[in-house]
C-alpha cells in the first residue's frame, strides 16, 4: 500500500466513525441522514399509492355500469375525497420530496442537506399527517366533501361530524413537512454545492427542485389560510370567513384554495421534469439541448403557475376582462412546456439512444404529457371550460398531465436510480412489461374519459342512469384501470424480487452525467470521501477521474463545505447536526396536539406545550460535536 | 396491439353517441358557438400533438447507442437545432395567441347580450336536490312556479338568474350552453336559445353532497304555441279530484306529512320546501329527474324515497295500500 492509499483509508474509516447512524430502534426513530429520510419519504409515498390506487379501482369498480350498487353515494363520497387527499398530500408532493431529498446532496456533491434534523422532523410530521387522516378515516370520520373542500358543503352546516376537520388538520401536517424539504432544499443547492458548480453548472434536476421548493413557499401557507384559518376555524370556533349567511364568502375560499391549488400542479409536475432532463440526458449520451432555454422556461412557469387559478372558476361568473387575462396566462404556461419539449426533442434527435426501461417511461411521459397539454389548453379557453369544467373531460385531462406528467417520469427515476439507492439493478424485461402494461392501460382508462366528459357526463356523481348511453365508455375505462392495476403489481415484483438479491450494482451502471454517480451504489452515509471540483455540466463525462477534489476539511465532526450562490467558490465549512430523538418527540408532540384540537380546541395548548419541549431538547447547547476518541 | 387500440379507439367513439346531455349535440346558437370552438380547437391541437409525437418516434430510428461513449454536439448542429427550436417556439407563441383570440371573441359572443325584448327571464333556486324554477313576469299573476322543468319557447333567449339556498351548485344543459354555478347569497345569470324543438338534459355540475348524482333537470323546448298553451296550463291551480279515488287521495295527502313541505295551488298544501307539485303529472320525471315520470315509480318513490335516492329530504310516509292508490290517482291526475 503506498502512503496516498493508507491516508485515503483512514480518511474513509474516521468519516465512516463520523457520519455513522446510532443503532436499536431509538437510533432507527433518531436518523437524520438525507438518504434514511430519503428511503423513508419514497417507501411512504408508495404506499399511499397503492392505497390511492385501491380507491380509484373501487371508484371504477362502482361506475363500471349505469345505476351500479356496489358503492352507496355515503362511501362513494369518502372515497373520491381519500382518493384526491391521498394523490396529491400524502404520495405526489411528497415522493417528489423524498427524491430530492435523496438525490439533491448527491447531485451537488454535499454530505447531508443542510437542516439534517429539521428534515428528520419533516417527515416525521408528513407520516403522522398520513397515519391521522387513514385512523379517522376507518374510525368515524372520512372526509366527503372533495380534497378541495368548498364551502358551504364543507362548511359546518352541511358536513357535521369530523370528517372535513380531518381533512383540513391533515394538510396541516404534510404542509409543515413539504415547507421544512422546501427550506432543506433551497439552502442545500444554493450553498452546499461542490467548488465550481457555478449556477449555469447545476444539474437540471437541482434546478427543478430549487423552483419547485420556491413554489412551496409560496403556495403552501395559501392552503394554510384557506383549510385552517378559513374552514376550519369556521368549523371549530365559529368564525365566518366564508359562511355566505353571515357576511362571509364562499368565492373568498375557492380563490385563496385555488392560489395554492393550481401551483400544486407545477410543485408535482417540475421535479418530474428534473427527472426527464436527466434520464435523456444519460441515455441519449449527450448535455440536454438548450440548457439556458429550459432552466429559464421552468423558473417561467414557476411564476406564470401563480397567475392562472381563476381558470379553476371560470364557472362562477366572474367579470370578463379578468377571465381573459387567465385565459392568457393559462395559455402561455404553454410555450413555457413547449420549449422544454421542443428541447428534449431536440436531444433525442442528436443523441444516441440508449433504450432503457426509464427511457420507455419517458417516451410514454412525452406522448401523455403532451396529449394532456393540449386539452390543458382547451381548458384555458372560457368557452369550452364552461361545458367541460366539472366533467370527465377534466379528469382525463388531469390525469394526462398528472400521471402522464408526473407519474410516468417517476416510474422512470425509479428505474434509473434504483441502483444507486439500493445497490441491486431492476430487471429490464419486467420495466418494459410494466411500462407497456401502464402505459395501454392508462390510456384505455382515461381517453374514453374526453368523450365522456363531452357528452355531459358530470364529475363526483355516483352513479348515472342507462339512457344517457355513459354505460360502455365506463366499462372500458373500468377494465383499462385493472390493466394498470396489473402493471403496478409487475413493478411491486420486480423491485421486489430486485431486493432479494445481493447488492452488486456498480457505482455508475448507466455511465451518468452528474455527481451521484461517482460515489458507490448505494453511497456510503458521508457520500462522497472528498467532495470533487466540478468544471462543466456534465463532470462524469468531461473528467471521469473527478482528480480535483477539496482535501483538508475534519473528518471527526459531520463537516460541509459552504460554497458561494452564484460562482461554487468555497467559503467556509460548517458543522451539521447528527441525529437526534428530539425531531420525533417533536413531531410527535406537535401531532397528537393537532390531532386532538380537531376534537376540543384547547388541544392547540397541548400542541404548543409538547412542541416546546421537543423544540428544548432539540435546541439544548451541545459541544460543537467533535468525537472524544 | 394496433388492432386492440382500433378496437378501444371504435367503442369510444361509438360506444358514446351523443345522448341528451352531450355538449356535442347542439341545440342552440351559444352551444354551437362553444361545439364548433371546440372542433376547431380539437382539430389544430390534434394536428400539432400527432406532428410532436411523429418527431419524438422518428427520433427511435436514429442512430442507436454504441459501448459507452458520449457524444460531444458539433457546434454546426447545435446551431441548427437553436434556429430550429427558436422557430417551433415562436410558432407555438402564436398560435396560442392565435387560439386566445378566436377564444375570447367566442366568449364575448356568449356574454355580449343586451337584453332583448322577447326575453324570458327564469329564476332558478338550487337546492339539495332539486331545482326550485319560477318564470318572472312585471305581472305578479304572469307569475309560473315549477321544479325540475324547464319549457322554453323555440327562437326566443332565454335568460337564467341563478342562486342557491344552501350549497354551491351549477346549471348545466350542455345542449344548450355552458355551465353557470349558483353560489348562496349571490345571483348569477346565463343566456341560451334553444334553436329546435326536443328535450335537452341538465344536471348540477358542482359536488353539492350526497345526492349530486340525482339532481338533473330537463328543459323542454317547443313551438310558441305550445309552450304558450303550456304557461296557460302552469297558470291554472290544481286539478279539482273528480273520482272517489282521487278526492280520497287528496285527503290522504292534505291529512299527511306532505303538506308541510309541498305545495299545490288551489288546495291547503302550501309548504315551501320542496317541489310545488300543482301540475307534477305534467312533467317528465321525478325526484330531480332521477325516474320517468309514470305511476309505477310514483308509486315507489312515495312508498321509499330513501331507497331511490339515499339521504335525500323527503320524509318516508307511511301509507296503508289503499291510501296509496286513492293518492297515485290524485297525483297522477294534477296535470
Amino acid at each position: 500500500m503506498t502512503s496516498t492509499q493508507v491516508s485515503e483509508e483512514t480518511n474513509r474509516q474516521a468519516l465512516e466513525r463520523t457520519w455513522a447512524s446510532p443503532r436499536g430502534l431509538l437510533g432507527w426513530l433518531s436518523m437524520a441522514t438525507h438518504q434514511a429520510i430519503g428511503r423513508r419519504y419514497i417507501f411512504t409515498a408508495f404506499f399511499f399509492l397503492l392505497v390511492g390506487g385501491v380507491e380509484a379501482l373501487m371508484m371504477r369498480m362502482q361506475l363500471a355500469k349505469p345505476d351500479n350498487t356496489f358503492l352507496g353515494p355515503a362511501r362513494y363520497n369518502q372515497i373520491f375525497t381519500m382518493h384526491g387527499t391521498t394523490m396529491m398530500f400524502l404520495f405526489a408532493v411528497p415522493v417528489m420530496e423524498g427524491m430530492a431529498i435523496y438525490l439533491v446532496p448527491l447531485m451537488v456533491g454535499t454530505r447531508n442537506v443542510a437542516f439534517p434534523r429539521l428534515n428528520a422532523f419533516g417527515y416525521w410530521m408528513y407520516l403522522f399527517g398520513g397515519i391521522f387522516l387513514y385512523a379517522m378515516a376507518f374510525t368515524a370520520a372520512a372526509p366527503d366533501a372533495g380534497w378541495f373542500a368548498y364551502p358551504p358543503l364543507a362548511g359546518p352546516q352541511f358536513s357535521p361530524g369530523k370528517g372535513v376537520d380531518t381533512w383540513a388538520q391533515m394538510i396541516t401536517y404534510t404542509e409543515i413537512s413539504a415547507l421544512c424539504v422546501a427550506v432543506e432544499l433551497i439552502a442545500t443547492i444554493l450553498r452546499m454545492r461542490v467548488p465550481g458548480m457555478a449556477l449555469n453548472r447545476i444539474p437540471l434536476y437541482c434546478w427543478s427542485m430549487l423552483i419547485q421548493s420556491f413554489m412551496v413557499v409560496f403556495a403552501m401557507p395559501a392552503v394554510m389560510v384557506a383549510s385552517t384559518v378559513m374552514l376550519l376555524n369556521d368549523r371549530t370556533i365559529g368564525t365566518h370567513f366564508v359562511n355566505p349567511w353571515e357576511g362571509g364568502d364562499p368565492l373568498l375560499y375557492q380563490h385563496v384554495f385555488r392560489f395554492f391549488g393550481h401551483p400544486e400542479v407545477y410543485i408535482i409536475f417540475i421535479p418530474a421534469l428534473g427527472f426527464v432532463s436527466s434520464i435523456l440526458e444519460v441515455n441519449s449520451r449527450r448535455p440536454i439541448f438548450g440548457y439556458p432555454a429550459v432552466v429559464l422556461s421552468q423558473v417561467a412557469t414557476g411564476f406564470i403557475a401563480f397567475g392562472l387559478w381563476v381558470h379553476h372558476m371560470f364557472a362562477t361568473g366572474l367579470p370578463q376582462i379578468g377571465e381573459a387575462y387567465f385565459t392568457a396566462a393559462s395559455m402561455m404556461i404553454a410555450v413555457t412546456s413547449g420549449i422544454q419539449i421542443f428541447c428534449w426533442l431536440a436531444t433525442l434527435w442528436s443523441g444516441r439512444l440508449r433504450m432503457t426501461s426509464a427511457m420507455y417511461f419517458v417516451f410514454g411521459f412525452v406522448f401523455i404529457f403532451v396529449l394532456g397539454g393540449m386539452t390543458g389548453v382547451m381548458l384555458a379557453s372560457i368557452p369550452l371550460d364552461l361545458q367541460s369544467h366539472d366533467t370527465y373531460f377534466v379528469v382525463a385531462h388531469f390525469h394526462y398531465v398528472l400521471i402522464g406528467g408526473a407519474l410516468f417520469p417517476l416510474f422512470g427515476a425509479f428505474h434509473h436510480w434504483f441502483p444507486k439507492i439500493t445497490g441491486r439493478m431492476l430487471n429490464e424485461r419486467m420495466g418494459k412489461i410494466s411500462f407497456w402494461l401502464l402505459f395501454i392501460g392508462f390510456n384505455v382508462t382515461f381517453f374514453p374519459m374526453h368523450i365522456l366528459g363531452l357528452n355531459g357526463m358530470t364529475r363526483r356523481i355516483y352513479t348515472y342512469p342507462a339512457e344517457l348511453g355513459w354505460g360502455d365508455a365506463n366499462l372500458i375505462a373500468t377494465c383499462g384501470a385493472f390493466v394498470i392495476a396489473v402493471g403496478g403489481l409487475v413493478f411491486i415484483a420486480n423491485a421486489a424480487a430486485t431486493l432479494r438479491r445481493p447488492a452488486d450494482a456498480e457505482a455508475d451502471p448507466w455511465n451518468g452525467s452528474t455527481l451521484e454517480w461517482a460515489t458507490s451504489s448505494p453511497p456510503p452515509p458521508y457520500n462522497f470521501a472528498y467532495p470533487p471540483v466540478v468544471s462543466s455540466l456534465t463532470p462524469m463525462w468531461t473528467d471521469p477521474q473527478l482528480r480535483t477534489v477539496v482535501t483538508g476539511m475534519n473528518t471527526d465532526r459531520r463537516e460541509v463545505l459552504i460554497t458561494g450562490v452564484t460562482e461554487g467558490e468555497p467559503q467556509f465549512r460548517t458543522v451539521l447536526p447528527g441525529p437526534s430523538i428530539w425531531p420525533f418527540i417533536s413531531a410527535l408532540g406537535i401531532g397528537i396536539g393537532f390531532a386532538g384540537s380537531v376534537f376540543a380546541f384547547s388541544w392547540y395548548f397541548v400542541a404548543s406545550a409538547l412542541g416546546t419541549i421537543g423544540m428544548v431538547g432539540w435546541f439544548w447547547p451541545r459541544s460543537s460535536g467533535r468525537l472524544k476518541s | 396491439m394496433k388492432r386492440l387500440w382500433l378496437l378501444v379507439l371504435l367503442a369510444a367513439l361509438t360506444g358514446c353517441a351523443p345522448g341528451p346531455q352531450s355538449a356535442m349535440n347542439a341545440g342552440g346558437p351559444e352551444a354551437h358557438v362553444i361545439a364548433d370552438l371546440m372542433r376547431n380547437f380539437t382539430i389544430l391541437l390534434g394536428v400539432i400533438f400527432l406532428i410532436v409525437i411523429g418527431l419524438a418516434l422518428a427520433a427511435l430510428g436514429t442512430r442507436r447507442h454504441r459501448g459507452m461513449e458520449t457524444l460531444a454536439p458539433s457546434p454546426d448542429r447545435e446551431a441548427k437545432l437553436t434556429r430550429i427550436v427558436g422557430a417551433a417556439s415562436v410558432l407555438t407563441t402564436v398560435i396560442l395567441l392565435g387560439l386566445i383570440v378566436i377564444s375570447v371573441s367566442a366568449g364575448k359572443a356568449l356574454s355580449d347580450r343586451s337584453m332583448p325584448r322577447n326575453a324570458l327571464t327564469i329564476e332558478v333556486t338550487a337546492s339539495q336536490w332539486w331545482w326550485y324554477v319560477r318564470y318572472l313576469n312585471d305581472d305578479a299573476s304572469q307569475i309560473i312556479v315549477t321544479a325540475n322543468e324547464i319549457h322554453i319557447p323555440v327562437g326566443r333567449p332565454v335568460m337564467i338568474r341563478g342562486t342557491s339556498q344552501d350549497v354551491i351548485h351549477s346549471f348545466w344543459v350542455p345542449g344548450l350552453s355552458g355551465k353557470r354555478d349558483l353560489i348562496p347569497s349571490r345571483v348569477t345569470t346565463v343566456w341560451f336559445q334553444a334553436e329546435r324543438p326536443g328535450r335537452f338534459r341538465g344536471q348540477c355540475a358542482e359536488f353539492c353532497g350526497l345526492q349530486h348524482a340525482h339532481m338533473a333537470l330537463w328543459v323542454v323546448a317547443e313551438d310558441e304555441a305550445a309552450f304558450e298553451k303550456w304557461r296557460a296550463a302552469q297558470l291554472q291551480d290544481a286539478h279539482e279530484p273528480s273520482t272517489d279515488s282521487e278526492r280520497n287521495g287528496q285527503q290522504v295527502f292534505l291529512g299527511s306529512e306532505c303538506v308541510l313541505c309541498h305545495t299545490i295551488r288551489g288546495t291547503a298544501a302550501h309548504g315551501q320546501v320542496a317541489p310545488d307539485l300543482t301540475h307534477i303529472a305534467s312533467r317528465l320525471s321525478l325526484a330531480a329527474g332521477t325516474l320517468a315520470n309514470n305511476r309505477g315509480n310514483l308509486a315507489g318513490w312515495i312508498s321509499d324515497p330513501q331507497s331511490i335516492k339515499p339521504g335525500n329530504h323527503m320524509a318516508t310516509v307511511p301509507l296503508e295500500p289503499d291510501q296509496l292508490q286513492s293518492l297515485l290517482d290524485y297525483v297522477g291526475s294534477l296535470q
